[in-house]
C-alpha cells in the first residue's frame, strides 16, 4: 500500500468533513443562512443564538458537517473552545433534570462556587478565581428541548463572554446516555485576564473533562469518588 | 493509629497517621485484622511505579472488622467480620454490571492521569499510586473503604484469616489467570513464576481440569513448594533453556497455555537481561519483559497466553511476529475480584484450597520494613509475609 502525503487543501472540501452521523445537536447548529448569519459573529454564542432566535433548523442540506467549519471559524477569533464527551449510565431524562437544575452545577464543577437560579430563563454565576477573588455573570438559557439539549450564554455585558450546551444522547444498546458538553468563552483583556486563564486551568479539555467525570460519578454512584481528608503520612 | 508508609524508593517506615474518616456516604472503616505483602508492593517498594508520593500508606491486601459505616451502606453491620478486594468498585458503572470489576468508571478520583498514558483509566486500587486512584492502604491498623456496600465480604464463622485473607487479591489472581488460559482436557499450562499469585495459578489451574502443569522459577523453595504442594513439574531457568525444555516436555508441541505471572521486574540472564535492566535503570523502558517473551515464544501455535504478571508502561522488543503468526490469544488484566470471591470463598470451604499454604512469614506490622526486605530479597525462604496489626 502507498501511502501518499495528507493534501491539506484537502481537508477542507466539503466531501471531507461530511456529517458523519444524524446528531441532534448537529442539526441544531448545522447548515443554512441562520447559521452562516451566526458564524459572521464568529462564535458558537452567535451561532447558539441565531439559531435559537430564527428557530430554523434543517439537516445540513449539503450534509456538511458545519461544526467544523464554525470551529475554524471561531478560531480565527481566537476564544477557547472546548468539547467533551461521557457516557453515564442513566437515562437522559435523569440526567437532563439534575443538569437543567444550575443551582446544582457547583455540586460537580469544581470551580464554580454557586450558582443562583433567577427565573426559568436567567441565572446568576459565581466562579472562584485566584487570590480568594470571584467572578460573577448572569447567563441566559437561549435554547432548551427536554431531555436533549440545554445551550446557554452569558449576558452582553459579561466579564467572561461564554456559552456553551450540553446535549444529552441516547447511547446504544441500552448503555445509559452520551452527555456532550461544548463550552466557549472569550478571555478579556486586562488584569482579570490571568485570573480566567486560571479559573479554566491550562487544559480547559481535562477541566471539563473531570467535571463531566464528576458528574458520572454522582449520576451513577450517588457521590463522587475522593481522597481528599484521607489519612497519610504526610500530616 | 500505625500504618506502612512510602517514604521513596525501598524506604518503608511505620508511622503515626491520623485515623481514616468517613468521607463519603457509601464509605466504610475497617480495623484490620490481617494484612500481606504483595509481589506488586515490591514495584511501588522499588520505585517503578510514578505517581507515588512520601508518606504514601501502603497495601491492598487487608482485611478486618466493620467499626464505622457511612450513611447509605445496608447491608453490611457494624462487627461484621470482612475481607475486602483489592480493586475499588462502584457497582454501578457499565464495566461493574459486567462483571468487569477492575475497569470500573468511577472509582479512580485520578483518572486524568492513568487516562493520558492508558486512553482510559482502570479502577482505583488501595495504597497503589496517585494514577490509580491514591487510596490510603490497609497495612495500618485502620483503613477506610470505599464504595463498602459493595466491596466488603462477609466472611461466614469457623475460617481463619489465614484462610481467608488472600480472596483480597492473589488468590483470584492467580485463579483468573488460569481461567484465562481457556484449559481443555488434556492441557498443559506452563507457569512463569512461583511466587504466591504462581501457587495460586498452580492450584487454580488443576482445579480447573489441566492435565499437567508446568512451573518455572529459579528459587529453590518456591520450586519447592510448586512441585511438594502444588503437584507441578518444575523448571529451574537458571540451570535449564526454558524454551527447549518446554518444548521436549512436551513432544515438541509446547505448551497450550503460558502464563506470565512475573510481570514488570522479570529477572533475565544473560545479555537480554543485562539489556532490559540497564534501559529499566536509565528510565528508557518502564519494565523489564524477559518472562513475556519467553511465553510467546514458548506457547504452542495458536494456544493462549495469560498474564497476571504487572506491567506498567512500555516495553521493548516484544515478539510481536510470533504473536501474531502463531495465531496467539492473549488475556491479561487486573483482577476483576468481586467476581470470584463466593466462588472461591465455596473451594475454601469444601476443603478443595487452604489458601494458607502459602504464608512462610507472620510477623507485627511495626516489622513491615523487615518484611519487604526479606520477601524482595527472598531470604529466610520467604514466599509471603503475613502482617497482624
Amino acid at each position: 500500500m502507498e501511502l501518499t502525503p495528507q493534501n491539506k487543501s484537502n481537508e477542507q472540501l466539503p466531501e471531507s468533513i461530511e456529517a458523519g452521523d444524524k446528531e441532534r445537536w448537529a442539526s441544531l447548529i448545522g447548515g443554512g443562512a441562520m447559521v452562516l448569519m451566526g458564524l459572521r459573529q464568529r462564535s458558537l454564542r452567535g451561532v447558539l443564538m441565531a439559531v435559537a432566535g430564527g428557530g430554523l433548523l434543517y439537516q445540513g442540506a449539503k450534509k456538511q458537517s458545519t461544526l467544523k467549519q464554525a470551529q475554524e471559524a471561531i478560531g480565527l477569533n481566537q476564544p477557547i473552545k472546548v468539547e467533551k464527551t461521557v457516557t453515564i449510565n442513566k437515562p437522559a431524562a435523569e440526567l437532563y433534570s439534575y443538569w437543567h437544575d444550575f443551582a446544582k452545577l457547583p455540586t460537580f464543577m469544581k470551580h464554580l462556587e454557586s450558582v443562583t437560579v433567577i427565573d426559568s430563563k436567567k441565572s446568576h454565576w459565581v466562579a472562584k478565581a485566584p487570590l480568594d477573588t470571584n467572578v460573577e455573570w448572569d447567563a441566559e438559557i437561549i435554547q432548551e428541548r427536554e431531555n436533549e439539549l440545554i445551550a446557554w450564554a452569558s449576558a452582553e455585558d459579561a466579564d467572561i463572554e461564554n456559552s456553551g450546551f450540553v446535549r444529552f444522547k441516547p447511547a446504544p444498546d441500552n448503555r445509559g446516555t452520551e452527555v456532550k458538553v461544548v463550552l466557549e468563552y472569550n478571555p478579556p483583556g486586562g488584569a482579570i485576564a490571568s485570573a480566567v486563564a486560571k479559573l479554566f486551568g491550562e487544559e480547559p479539555e481535562q477541566q471539563i473533562g473531570d467535571d463531566l467525570r464528576r458528574f458520572k460519578q454522582l449520576m451513577e454512584t450517588g457521590e463522587i469518588a475522593t481522597t481528599e481528608g484521607q489519612s497519610s503520612g504526610r500530616e | 493509629m500505625k500504618a506502612v508508609c512510602w517514604e521513596g524508593t525501598t524506604k518503608v517506615e511505620v508511622k503515626n497517621v491520623p485515623d481514616p474518616k468517613i468521607l463519603n456516604p457509601r464509605d466504610a472503616i475497617i480495623k484490620i485484622t490481617s494484612t500481606a505483602i504483595c509481589g506488586s508492593d515490591l514495584h511501588l517498594y522499588d520505585g517503578y511505579v510514578p505517581t507515588m508520593q512520601k508518606g504514601d500508606i501502603l497495601g491492598h491486601e487487608f482485611m478486618g472488622e466493620v467499626v464505622e459505616l457511612g450513611s447509605a451502606v445496608k447491608n453490611v453491620q457494624i462487627g461484621d467480620r470482612v475481607v475486602v478486594p483489592f480493586t475499588i468498585s462502584c457497582g454501578n458503572c457499565f464495566f461493574c454490571n459486567r462483571d468487569l470489576w477492575s475497569l470500573c468508571d468511577n472509582s479512580n478520583p485520578n483518572a486524568w492521569i492513568a487516562e493520558k498514558i492508558m486512553g482510559h483509566s482502570p479502577s482505583g486500587l488501595f495504597g497503589y499510586s496517585h494514577m490509580l486512584g491514591g487510596y490510603a492502604g490497609g497495612q495500618a491498623e485502620y483503613a477506610r473503604v470505599p464504595f463498602a456496600d459493595v466491596g466488603l465480604f462477609k466472611i461466614p464463622d469457623g475460617l481463619s484469616d489465614d484462610q481467608v485473607l488472600f480472596l483480597t487479591d492473589i488468590f483470584p489472581t492467580g485463579y483468573m489467570a488460569a481461567e484465562n488460559c481457556d484449559i481443555k482436557p488434556g492441557d498443559t499450562v506452563a507457569i512463569w513464576g512461583c511466587g504466591p499469585v504462581g501457587q495460586f495459578a498452580i492450584r487454580s489451574a488443576y482445579m480447573l481440569g489441566a492435565d499437567r502443569v508446568i512451573a518455572i522459577d529459579r528459587v529453590p523453595e518456591r520450586l519447592q513448594m510448586a512441585k511438594e504442594q502444588g503437584k507441578a513439574e518444575v523448571l529451574n531457568y537458571e540451570e535449564v533453556d526454558v524454551g527447549e525444555a518446554l518444548k521436549e516436555m512436551t513432544g515438541g508441541r509446547g505448551p497450550d497455555a503460558c502464563m506470565d505471572a512475573v510481570g514488570m521486574e522479570a529477572h533475565g540472564t544473560g545479555l537480554e537481561g543485562f539489556y532490559d535492566e540497564a534501559k529499566q535503570a536509565l528510565r528508557l523502558e518502564t519494565d523489564r519483559p524477559t518472562a513475556l517473551r519467553q511465553v510467546i515464544v514458548a506457547c504452542r501455535k495458536g494456544g493462549t497466553v495469560s498474564i497476571p504478571g504487572v506491567y506498567g508502561g512500555f516495553i521493548d522488543k516484544m515478539p510481536m511476529g510470533a504473536a501474531m503468526n502463531k495465531a496467539l490469544t492473549m488475556k491479561m488484566g487486573q483482577t476483576h475480584v468481586h467476581r470470584y470471591l463466593k466462588p472461591l470463598l465455596e473451594h475454601i470451604q469444601n476443603g478443595d484450597i487452604d489458601p494458607s499454604f502459602v504464608i512462610t512469614h507472620s510477623m507485627k506490622l511495626e516489622d513491615a520494613p523487615k518484611g519487604y526486605e526479606i520477601f524482595k530479597h527472598k531470604k529466610d525462604n520467604c514466599i509471603k509475609v503475613v502482617l497482624k496489626p
